[in-house]
């Protein structure tokens, strides 16, 4: 059933007896062409791509526990496509358009609201790196400026540029294209919409282990009995060393708890996405009304879910500073997820030395805003077994040739 | 001012002696002491407090406690002013303001209640399904969204109060100051450990408060003087543990002042205290919520929880209404119901079971109707309840033919939910227990115990008995012993009947879309069947998609009904659809109590020099570097940053200039092995560098990259000093660290900062010589003391290491003295430096006289991706030793010759300063994308050469000497074209600094 506002009407006239399910739940069949491992928002995406892109309908999508709820689940969901290299740019830009027209081409509103997001320099050095990072984002035809503080104000008027701040605004970088949307809505979006070409969504089936047979995949053993494949997808963000350990090989990631935090609903009082590297923290307020905190990893690995108070302590204390009436409302709800951080901060789509084994990982704090442009190649680099010129560059053997794509600036705050 | 007309005559707790007047909604009213805001509203006959999130339906105070969800108001106004603060929390003050949220125009005619009207269209979810055409109007419907969602409003000023932390340990932590905890609390405290008892409320004693009188009461009291008595115990009242972490770390808030209002505040002391709470064992004694049931309408003000009404009477003598019907599925809800009869209201009970048991006898005594196999199928009322309609129930769930029930006032309880939510925090798991329909603890995770009803124990007795041991228990595994015998409290309630587990009145489709589980968020029986039929099955979805439970109050009311509603509906059990993640805070947590004092001047330490104050004397204006503050320039009067900076860099290659480099990273290396150290950090051979030598040093990461570098110099045998730079500083011995602790414990190495001991002052320029030499003892011949070595001496009487160093390619001393003569010697070198022309100088001319040399700074002509042979710096490199990063430099990409190299540009108009940051294109196009091929990464105007220079990193560079390359301004400004040159501007034979 197409949503609409009309199927919306027509359904609460039977008071939303007669909706149906948005994805099945099949049993898993013995075999399929394609296995993806991980129903999150990059699994389900490579799934959705694989099926409209390439024609790949047999394909499964196996989950260990419920769709989405991973690090898809948990990201503070802002997106944006203004990184400095010309292969990072390449990628989260793709990303960016397609999430541009993802509602409708999901019929699943995902509520993508392109507010802008503005990046806040504090010191000489952060001015200076706005600048070659703006005028790059530029030169590669993606939309940035930079503002004055007293531009920044006048976006943002609740923001504190006075310059006896303790690390004083100024100047920034804004992106009007980037913006938030409804996590959970990306994944439930692709789900349907996968499903909807046959795609078999599989949750709560745990991938023990791969077949491998003469250094070529052969499917994977789960909970539920082995599944055959001639393919399969590996995008199981904070456990892809864990994954590529099982297929003999070794990750160059690190799993590290990262954090965030909502505050109550309140009234709108913030209209933009504003992110700071210098103080270590960015904030939104969505559209419930929370605002929405983050900040840097957690230093220490980790495979909990769950990080320190004292990182989160730092963040408010900096985010009182930025935003003095912050400072008597409250937080209602901390969480942690694990991310895979590569040693160069950019992400690997990539082939692996198992033969139609492939891997997706490494995004760090950056996947969501990645979701739709990292499925969309994976998917490319499955169904040909060969990698999309946009996600060639970020291939596993960089590590080794030394071809590093370096963001440790681009991210947020420093990894 | 209105009377309470709903106030008991007699009893409770509050002090009928201390009127207190209140404004709610514009409106004066009068309460007392003791009251809280949602105690004295009820007295006052208030039941209508707010409106709810989406549909703005009226609700009224639905509980008496932190599991408040519609009871939220906007508290005081202006910069004091807070959103969303819950009645049922706020102790009354004098003068106190407070109104409702999310309605306009206000509480009782609110505008956006259409949404109500409207609800049909509205389930949960709706929004995924709408709102996608035409696809530019997203934007605009958010902004309607936006506005209608949200509760209470931010403050509009900076917050004018004050917040603190504090660490405290303890061997025993409890959690939770009734029976349960004071009797854990006694065990635990009279064994002499040390003992924290943290409870929310302003008294001790818990449920013991409803009891105004009796043994309950007698014994309570005398528990909380033997607690005040105890040496070694700290009692925290008006504190909530809100997060319970890994190794035993628990945060608290306690209010200091917060409860006494704006004006009734102590200046001296913090509103809010952050506590951090290191425990080596934890009980938790945090009791239990008690649960709604869904029938229509079951939000409508003058509904309540059975408990609240309990509460309200008996600690507030308030009672909320005057014929009531309670409605029930267990044995608690009849206390309240016989003390209200007790009261001369007219009740009437309808018991869910069929032989409700010994409770109903009881209550029929005393002059109850009671209505066993009944339900409340619906409430009706505009605004208040009015009335009931109450229905027999069949075996199979059937519902009879209704009758009405005049009322004004529905107690329900649905059973009870024990408060596991620091238990789980924690990692603890949780059981199911089938007989009381509720989740108990089970395994923990750290050194948890839990006691009383948040462990399911049922009935005074058995719960004094369970928590004195586990307090005895938890003492005992610290080290302490003598707990003594438990305390016997007899309750005066009768063993209790089962409770028959029953979440909503079955009913229609349309019936069920108000039956209400999560108040706040208005998600019903019908959203979560909306859910489980649309595939959002998992409980984590169930709660994403229909919102229950994300609500302020997290789902403290709403959530155990809703998975077993969604169990009822698959099917399954209530364990196995499980449970969403218990989250902290348990109660919503103060930003500002949560940064504390690390706001202002505190949020990140200032650090200065010793001369900054003659820095400040001179004019400087300052730049953050880290977390320093270092000169930017010194402007001059009628001078702006560009004549200041051209002056001072004339000066130090005409005359002699002054530079404060304090802050360079000092890092001081003893031991037999530093030189094997420098060999494998620095990419050079450190082995041969004599006493009284320097040399400086390239350091890479493990990927060959240029991560930083700097002088280090022999200062003895065994001793070295290494520098690195400003903001490198702590992270190169952190990096020193980790590889001497990890990968080479076998080098005896011993790394200290000193950066802080040693104050620097700089001196470069031709004159530099003359300058020093009348200050110091030492020979500064050019043969006894020649460029790249260091001297001890004095230097105006202080005793000094001096270093002939240069980053501005003059002639040029770096003079080290204990931090506390760094003023002293600023001082002394201005003053005999005036007839040599001295110029203090900033860090932007020191940026361009490097630059005017080629000297690289790591962060500025490096950004993690530029190897020493990218720099043109392959002389530093090794090619006989290993070092760090040195396999990575001979990998395939690393060890192209067309790499990205630094190189200078010197514009075509000489006048012209590129953009520092400015993109480098081979072939322009008319309009981006264009092809990059390096950026600038350096760039200034040069006063010594007239003109401007840059640096920056080119594809291929070297083999572009002379080449014009062009560099577009897309942010504004013209296309300026550039040549490519060496990176040296000035004096490329050195033979300044050799001088």
């Amino acid at each position: 059933m197409r949503y609409s506002i009309f199927s919306l009407a027509r359904n609460a006239l039977s008071y939303h007896e007669k909706w149906p399910e948005a994805w099945r739940s099949p049993a898993p069949k013995p075999a399929y062409d394609v296995v993806i491992v991980g129903g999150g928002g990059h699994g389900l995406a490579t799934a959705y791509y694989l099926a409209k892109e390439h024609g790949i309908t047999n394909v499964a999508v196996i989950e260990k526990g419920w769709l989405g709820g991973g690090n898809t689940g948990r990201n503070t969901t802002i997106i944006r496509s203004n990184y400095l290299w010309d292969e990072s740019a390449a990628i989260y830009e793709k990303s960016l358009k397609l999430y541009e027209g993802l509602s409708q081409d999901l019929n699943y509103n995902i509520m993508l609201s392109q507010r802008g997001v503005l990046n806040l320099a504090h010191n000489e050095h952060d001015l200076k790196e706005l600048s070659r990072r703006v005028n790059a984002i530029r030169l590669n035809g993606i939309d940035s400026e930079i503002l004055t503080p007293t531009e920044i104000k006048k976006l943002v008027p609740i923001i504190n540029v006075s310059p006896d701040l303790r690390y004083p605004i100024l100047g920034a970088s804004l992106q009007r294209r980037g913006g938030v949307a409804r996590h959970d809505a990306v994944a439930w979006g692709y789900a349907r919409a996968a499903d909807a070409h046959g795609v078999d969504i599989i949750q709560n089936c745990e991938v023990t282990d791969f077949l491998v047979e003469d250094g070529q995949v052969q499917g994977v053993e789960t909970t539920q009995g082995a599944i055959r494949a001639g393919k399969v997808g590996v995008v199981v963000a904070g456990h892809a060393s864990v994954m590529a350990a099982k297929a003999g090989f070794r990750m160059p990631v690190e799993s590290h708890p990262l954090q965030a935090l909502v505050s109550e609903p309140i009234k709108p009082v913030l209209d933009c996405v504003v992110m700071s590297n210098a103080v270590h923290v960015y904030v939104s307020q969505s559209d419930k009304g929370e605002l929405v905190i983050g900040a840097g990893i957690d230093a220490y690995t980790s495979y909990g879910q769950r990080g320190s108070f004292h990182t989160i302590e730092g963040q408010i204390g900096a985010i009182t500073e930025l935003f003095p009436i912050f400072s008597r409302l409250r937080q209602l709800r901390q969480w942690g997820g694990i991310v895979d951080t590569c040693p160069d901060a950019s992400p690997i789509i990539s082939k692996t030395p198992v033969d139609h084994l492939y891997f997706n990982c490494g995004w760090g704090t950056g996947g969501f805003k990645a979701t739709p442009g990292s499925g969309w190649a994976f998917a490319h680099t499955i169904a040909r077994d060969e990698p999309h010129p946009i996600n060639a560059p970020f291939s596993l053997d960089r590590f080794s040739t030394g071809v590093l794509i370096d963001e440790h600036g681009a991210a947020a705050v420093a990894h | 001012m209105s009377r309470q007309s709903f106030r008991l005559e007699g009893g409770g707790r509050i002090d009928r002696a201390r009127a207190l007047g209140f404004t709610f909604n514009g409106k004066r009213y009068q309460g007392y002491a003791g009251d809280t805001l949602a105690s004295a509203l009820l007295a006052n006959g208030v039941h209508l407090v707010g409106r709810s999130f989406k549909y703005h339906r009226p609700r009224g105070i639905l509980t008496a406690g932190v599991e408040e969800p519609n009871a939220l108001v906007q508290l005081e106004t202006g910069a004091h002013s807070q959103p969303n603060i819950r009645a049922t929390q706020i102790e009354l003050y004098d003068g106190l303001t407070a109104t409702s949220i999310n309605a306009w125009p206000n509480v009782k005619w609110d505008l956006m209640a259409v949404n109500n009207r409207l609800g049909r269209l509205l389930p949960a979810g709706f929004y995924y399904k709408t709102f996608m055409w035409p696809r530019s109007w997203w934007m605009t419907y958010e902004k309607a969204i936006r506005r209608a969602a949200g509760l209470g409003r931010a403050p509009e000023a900076a917050d004018p109060d004050r917040y603190e932390r504090q660490n405290i340990h303890c061997d025993v932590l409890v959690v939770g100051g009734g029976p349960a905890g004071l009797a854990t609390a006694l065990a635990a405290g009279r064994t002499g450990a040390r003992v924290v008892l943290v409870d929310q409320l302003p008294e001790l004693g818990g449920s013991l408060l409803d009891e105004s009188a009796g043994t309950g009461e007698a014994w309570r009291q005398s528990a909380v003087a033997e607690l005040a008595a105890m040496d070694e115990v700290t009692c925290l009242t008006r504190t909530v543990v809100t997060g319970y972490f890994d190794h035993n770390f628990l945060i608290a808030c306690e209010s200091v002042t917060d409860h006494l209002g704006h004006t009734g505040a102590q200046p001296h002391l913090p509103r809010l205290k952050l506590w951090r709470i290191r425990a080596g064992q934890v009980v938790l004694a945090t009791g239990a919520f008690e649960r709604a049931i869904g029938f229509k309408g079951n939000d409508l003000p003058g509904v309540m929880l059975a408990g609240a009404i309990g509460t309200y009477h008996a600690r507030y003598a308030v009672t909320p209404g005057r014929e009531a019907v309670f409605f029930t599925n267990n044995d608690t809800a009849y206390a309240p119901a016989m003390a209200m009869a007790a009261g001369g209201a007219r009740v009437k009970v309808a018991d869910v079971r069929t032989e409700p048991g010994a409770v109903a006898d009881r209550a029929r005594a005393v002059g109850i109707e009671v209505l066993p196999g009944h339900a409340v199928v619906s409430a009706a009322g505009h605004r208040k309840v009015r009335g009931v309609m109450v229905a027999s129930l069949g075996a199979e769930g059937q519902v009879g033919d209704p009758r009405y029930l005049r009322c004004d006032l529905v107690g329900m309880s649905g059973g009870w939910s024990p408060a596991v939510h620091l238990f789980s925090q924690s990692g603890g798991k949780l059981a199911w227990r089938a007989a009381d329909a509720c989740f108990i603890p089970g395994v923990p995770a750290q050194t948890t115990r839990v006691v009383g009803r948040a462990n399911g124990t049922i009935g005074l007795s058995a719960l004094m008995a369970e928590a004195h041991a586990a307090g005895a228990d938890a003492a005992k595994d610290a080290g302490f012993s003598g707990s003594g015998d438990a305390p016997t409290l007899e309750s005066d309630q009768p063993e209790q009947a089962p409770l028959q587990p029953f979440w909503s009145v079955p009913a229609k489709p349309k019936s069920e879309r108000k039956h209400f589980v999560d108040f706040q968020n208005d998600v019903t029986v019908g959203d979560v069947r909306l859910a489980n039929r649309e595939g959002y099955r998992s409980v984590e979805h169930l709660k994403r998609y229909t919102t229950l439970g994300m609500g302020t109050d997290q789902g403290k009311l709403g959530n155990v009904p809703g998975l077993a509603l969604l169990a009822e509906m698959q099917g399954v059990t209530v364990p196995e659809v499980g449970t969403t993640t218990f989250r902290a805070p348990f109660t919503p947590l103060n930003f500002g109590a949560m940064a504390g004092r690390d706001v202002g001047e505190f949020m990140d330490p200032a650090r200065r020099t010793p001369m900054h104050d003659l820095h400040d004397e001179a004019g400087a204006v300052f730049e953050d570097v880290g977390q320093w503050k270092r000169p930017f320039y010194y402007p001059q009067p009628g001078e702006g940053k560009d004549e200041a900076v051209n002056r001072e860099c004339r000066a130090v290659r005409n005359a002699v200039g002054m530079l404060d480099a304090t802050t360079l990273g000092k890092i001081d290396l003893q031991g037999p092995d530093v030189p094997a150290l420098l060999n494998r950090i620095y990419t050079n051979a450190w082995s041969k560098l004599e006493v009284g030598r320097s040399r400086y040093g390239l350091m890479l990461g493990e990927d060959g990259m240029v991560i930083d570098d700097g002088v280090t110099s022999r200062l003895g045998e065994n001793h070295f000093l290494m520098t690195t730079t400003t903001g490198n500083a702590a992270r190169i011995l952190g990096w020193l660290e980790e590889w001497l602790q990890t990968e080479w414990p076998e080098l005896k190495v011993y790394a200290n900062s000193v950066t802080e001991q040693y104050a620097v002052a700089v001196i470069a320029g031709p004159k530099a010589r003359d300058l020093l030499g009348e200050v110091t003892d030492l020979d500064l011949s050019a043969d006894e003391f020649p460029f790249m070595s260091w001297r001890e001496g004095t230097v105006a009487g202080i005793p000094a290491r001096v270093f002939r160093i240069s980053f501005s390619g003059e002639l040029s001393y770096e003079i080290n003295v204990p931090a506390n003569h760094g003023a002293a010697l600023w001082g002394a070198l201005m003053e005999t430096g005036e007839k040599h022309g001295i110029t203090p100088y900033g860090t932007e001319a020191m940026h361009v006289l490097r630059a005017e040399k080629g000297y690289i700074i790591v962060g500025q002509d490096t950004d993690g991706t530029v190897t020493p042979l990218d720099l043109g710096m392959d002389w530093i490199v090794s090619k006989n030793k290993d070092f760090l990063g040195k396999r990575s430099l001979t990998r395939e990409d690393t060890a192209r010759t067309d790499r990205k190299q630094l190189v200078g540009l010197l514009t075509d108009d000489p006048q012209a300063v590129l953009p520092e940051g400015g993109q480098v294109v081979e072939e322009l196009q008319d309009r981006p994308p264009m092809t990059m091929i390096g950026h600038v990464t350096s760039s200034y105007y040069s006063a010594n050469l007239g003109r401007s220079i840059a640096l920056a990193l080119i594809k291929d560079g070297r083999q572009r000497m002379g080449d014009t390359l062009h560099i577009p301004q897309p942010l504004g400004g013209p296309t300026l074209s550039a040549t490519v040159t060496e990176t040296v501007f000035i004096d490329p034979d050195g033979s300044r600094l050799n001088g």
